[in-house]
Order: C-alpha cells, then sequence, then structure tokens
C-alpha cells in the first residue's frame, strides 16, 4: 500500500514541488498519475523509490515510513517497488535474459531461482523466443517489454511505470498499456505516470490528476474536467 | 548494507562480474595498468635505490673501525686482559686484539712505498680493533675507553667521516621514506581518475542495481574485485620489469671496472621486500582507488 499524507516537499533552491498532498493507494489498485511537467509527478515517484525524504508529511510505501527510513533500509524498500523509465535504461552489454537475471543477482537469488523465473517473465512480457538477443536489436515496444520484465521478476508488491508509452507508437503504447494491465490483474499494484491522456481514457481506471503540487482530482470526472482545460 | 548480508552463492557471481569487467571494459583495463605499471616502476626504483644505498652505508658504518693503543710498556698478557674491559662497555660491538706482528704487516701494506727496515714489532703498541653498535656515540664511547684503564695511550677513530656517514644515513631515510609516499599518493590519484573513469562508463548501470534494490556493499564488490586485479595485475608487470632491469644493471655494472667499487645488492636477495613492496603497492592502490571513487556514484 501506498499513503502519503499532507506532504509537501522543498528543493534548496526554494520552489514547492508538493504542498500538502494526501493520497492512498491500495495493494492491486491500477492508477494513473496524469498532470503537466513541473506538476510534482517525478517528486511523488523519487518519495515513494526513497530517491527523496519528504520536507514535511508522512509517507508510507508497503510498511516502510519513508520520513524516518534508515539509509541502509532504502534497497530492501526498492525491492518491494519495481520501476519502469520512459526511457528503458537497459543495458546494451547484456542479453534479454541476461538483463533480467541481473536484477534477480544483485539482489542475492540463487541461480535455480533465476533459472526458474526469469523465462516466466520472459514469457509473460512475449519475449520467450528473444531472450538472447542484446537490447539493441529489439523494437521499441520489445525494449519497454524487457524494462517490464525486469521490474517484475523479483516479483514485487508494486509497479511504477513512468511514461512508460512516451517513446513508443499508438499501436505499441497500447500493448504496453494492456501488458500493465495483464499485470495487475496477477495482483501487482500499478502506478502509471503519463501524458498521454487518449490512452488513460480507454481504461476505467482510477486517474489521479496533479497540479502544481496539489492533487487536483481523483477520479474520472476531475480527469475529464482535466482534458478539457 | 555490507557484504555481511550477502549469501556466499552471490560472491562467485560477483567475483566473475569484476573479473569479466576487466576484459568489457579492455582500453580503460589496459589503461589503469599501464598507469599502474609506471607508478609502480616509479616507486620501485626509488625502493631499490634505497635498499642499496642503505646498505651501503651499512656497510661503510660497519668497516668504521677504532683503534685502541696500549702502552708497550705493559705486558702483552696485561695488554690482552684490557680487551675484557672495553667488550664489557655497552656501545661495543666487539673488541680484537690485534698482534705485533700483524700490526706491522698491516702497516707494511698500508704503506707499500715506505722502507720499514729499522723498525721491529716491538716498537709497536699492543692494539685492539674496535667495533661500536651505534656510530651517533662514538665521542662518549671514545672516552669511555680512554677512561678504563692507564694503559691506555690513545684511541683513534675517524669521528668526522663517521658522522657524516650517520648523518646521510639519517637524510637519506627521510627523503627516501617522503619519496615514495609521494610518488603513492600520486599513484593513487591517478588510479582513482582511471577508475572514476570506469564507474562514469558505468553509472547507468550503478543507477539500474540501485534502483532494482542492490545494496551498496553488492555494487561495490565487482569494482574492488576488478580494482584489486588490475592493482596486483599492474603490481606483476613493474615487478617482472624492475627485475630484469636491474639484472641488466648489475651485468652492466659488473663489466665496467670503475663501477666494480660499488656492490649492488642482487635482486635475489630482495627478492621477498620488493615483493611485499609491489603486493603492497598494487593492492593499495587497486582498492583504495576504486573505493574512494566508487563512492558518491552510490548516491541514487
Amino acid at each position: 500500500m501506498i499513503e502519503f499524507i499532507d506532504v509537501t516537499k522543498s528543493y534548496a533552491i526554494g520552489n514547492k514541488a508538493l504542498r500538502g498532498v494526501s493520497l492512498t493507494i491500495d495493494d492491486g489498485e491500477f492508477v494513473f498519475l496524469v498532470g503537466p511537467s513541473g506538476s510534482g509527478k517525478s517528486t511523488i515517484i523519487k518519495l515513494i523509490t526513497g530517491e527523496l525524504k519528504p520536507t514535511s508529511g508522512t509517507v508510507h510505501v508497503n510498511g516502510y515510513s519513508l520520513e524516518r527510513i534508515r539509509k541502509r533500509e532504502i534497497p530492501y524498500l526498492r525491492r518491494t517497488v519495481g520501476v519502469v523509465f520512459q526511457d528503458f535504461r537497459l543495458i546494451d552489454t547484456k542479453t534479454v535474459y541476461d538483463n533480467v537475471a541481473f536484477a534477480m543477482r544483485v539482489v542475492g537469488a540463487r541461480e535455480r531461482e533465476i533459472k526458474e523465473r526469469v523465462p516466466y517473465v520472459l514469457n509473460l512480457v512475449g519475449l520467450d523466443g528473444k531472450r538472447s538477443r542484446h537490447p539493441g536489436e529489439l523494437s521499441g515496444g520489445e525494449q519497454q517489454r524487457l524494462a517490464i520484465a525486469r521490474a517484475l521478476v523479483n516479483n514485487p508488491s508494486t509497479i511504477i511505470a513512468d511514461e512508460p508509452t512516451g517513446n513508443l507508437d499508438p499501436a505499441r503504447s497500447f500493448e504496453i498499456m494492456s501488458l500493465l494491465q495483464e499485470i495487475n490483474r496477477l495482483g501487482t499494484t500499478m502506478l502509471v505516470v503519463t501524458h498521454a491522456q487518449d490512452l488513460v481514457e480507454q481504461f476505467t481506471n482510477r486517474v489521479i490528476v496533479i497540479e502544481d503540487g496539489l492533487i487536483a482530482s481523483d477520479g474520472m470526472d476531475g480527469f475529464y474536467k482535466y482534458e478539457n482545460q | 548494507m555490507g557484504f555481511t548480508n550477502m549469501k556466499i552463492n552471490n560472491l562467485g557471481y560477483l567475483i566473475k562480474e569484476g573479473l569479466k569487467g576487466i576484459f568489457q571494459r579492455g582500453f580503460m583495463s589496459f589503461a589503469a595498468v599501464c598507469v599502474t605499471v609506471a607508478c609502480l616502476l616509479i616507486v620501485g626504483t626509488f625502493s631499490v635505490a634505497m635498499y642499496n644505498v642503505d646498505k651501503l652505508v651499512t656497510d661503510l658504518n660497519q668497516t668504521n673501525e677504532i683503534r685502541v693503543f696500549i702502552s708497550y710498556d705493559m705486558k702483552e698478557a696485561d695488554a690482552k686482559s684490557i680487551g675484557t674491559k672495553i667488550n664489557t662497555l655497552e656501545n661495543i660491538k666487539i673488541a680484537t686484539y690485534v698482534p705485533r706482528s700483524q700490526a706491522l704487516e698491516d702497516l707494511k701494506k698500508a704503506h707499500p712505498d715506505t722502507n720499514f727496515g729499522g723498525i721491529y714489532e716491538e716498537d709497536l703498541h699492543y692494539r685492539f680493533k674496535v667495533l661500536l653498535e651505534d656510530n651517533t656515540k662514538m665521542d662518549q664511547t671514545i672516552q669511555e675507553i680512554k677512561d678504563l684503564d692507564s694503559g691506555i695511550v690513545n684511541v683513534k677513530a675517524a669521528e668526522k667521516e663517521a658522522a657524516f656517514i650517520t648523518k646521510l644515513q639519517q637524510v637519506l631515510s627521510v627523503v627516501s621514506v617522503v619519496a615514495i609516499a609521494v610518488l603513492l599518493v600520486i599513484s593513487l590519484l591517478i588510479i582513482s581518475n582511471t577508475v572514476k573513469l570506469v564507474m562514469y562508463d558505468r553509472r547507468d548501470e550503478i543507477s539500474i542495481m540501485k534502483m532494482v534494490g542492490a545494496t551498496n556493499g553488492f555494487i561495490r564488490l565487482p569494482f574492488l574485485v576488478e580494482g584489486l586485479t588490475l592493482g596486483m595485475l599492474g603490481a606483476g608487470i613493474a615487478f617482472c620489469i624492475e627485475w630484469m632491469v636491474y639484472d641488466a644493471i648489475l651485468v652492466k655494472m659488473d663489466s665496467i671496472s670503475e663501477f666494480k667499487i660499488i656492490q649492488l645488492v642482487p635482486f635475489e636477495n630482495m627478492l621477498l621486500p620488493m615483493i611485499f613492496t609491489f603486493c603492497a603497492a598494487g593492492l593499495f592502490v587497486g582498492i583504495v582507488g576504486s573505493w574512494t571513487s566508487i563512492r558518491k556514484f552510490l548516491d541514487v
């Protein structure tokens, strides 16, 4: 579960990225987070992954309290949160299989577990036949699938997708969003940060709109208002 | 989290990753090894030179003896007994009695052009050759010997030369320690910068590792293995080059008669201290270089 209670976040240069945000995302939910550039979306992601600490307020993520988390606990928080980036962030020198296995190895998984889990996840994202390829040999959509597989492989309770379709054409974007929906149906909480309003309105999930560091709306009605602005 | 949370089954993977990294970044690794070799060659050459100078000075010191002359009016047995008294003094390594016949022979050898026809051994004083433990206390010891017995007529020593050699040794010790320390720091900075380039090259990989929940210890270990291996490889190459060049210089100096007066220590005789020096320097620059350069990349 992700819970923000009256969270503010100010940066050193003085601007307030968040100005009293409160929200709750329950386990198993699929939530879109939308808003213009500079509205505070990235700050929310960084607070969830422990890259930043709140200036005030309370942030709970999967049992960790972020306002008082110790530095050495952060890796363990991050194992509960898979992150998918717009620019994929794959390791070009590793094969598809190794890019995914790598995420398991760095958290100390046994080789036997890796051999069982990686093919399962690659099969889930539709890359089973390309396990020996390198990222450079894959299309944009396939690279994003690979990034999703890597985020998923350690079985995190939450996945955060930061503009997952930002670099993809509409058809591939729809495919990726469908894949994320499917993963959510298997029980993973999903928070998708996106600009792609046309894509959001095709799904019936909860939509949180953030503007100027505040929650502007939480629900489809608010989203339609935001869309028509 | 540190290494304690790492499972043993990951250790093999981490070491393998570290070694693989060396080949994956072939040119960077080559550059790091070359820099290490160059730096350690300078450090090694300095160490070898200092070892030889130190040995030379020590040898010179040891041959710097005091001669104690005993009155020829005494009986030989009484003169010899003074040697026992000299040996009881604190700073005395050994006092050796020199028979008069030997003294005359030595005199003739030292002055081959002089006619010693009218001089017999009875004309010479009884004498002792005395070696000191510590030449810096020479003045004090000479006075103690003079005060020992009224039969002692003279004590001769090359005090000025001894003082010069002692001073030289002290200066060289300080110079060598400072020079080696400075060179090691320079090596460390160069290695650290080279490793930083490697880190910069891998910053994306490190940020991915951090993002999926790798502990700092887990991220560090392959880089440490890599740094350690490169450091030791550089040390090994530098050691072999140092040995070969030193041996070549030794052979060349042996063949030139003017240099025969300087006896260089064979490399084999300083093998252990040299292996230790090179290994320690290689380990030091490898580990410290990679440890310090990775730190700032871990704050993600």
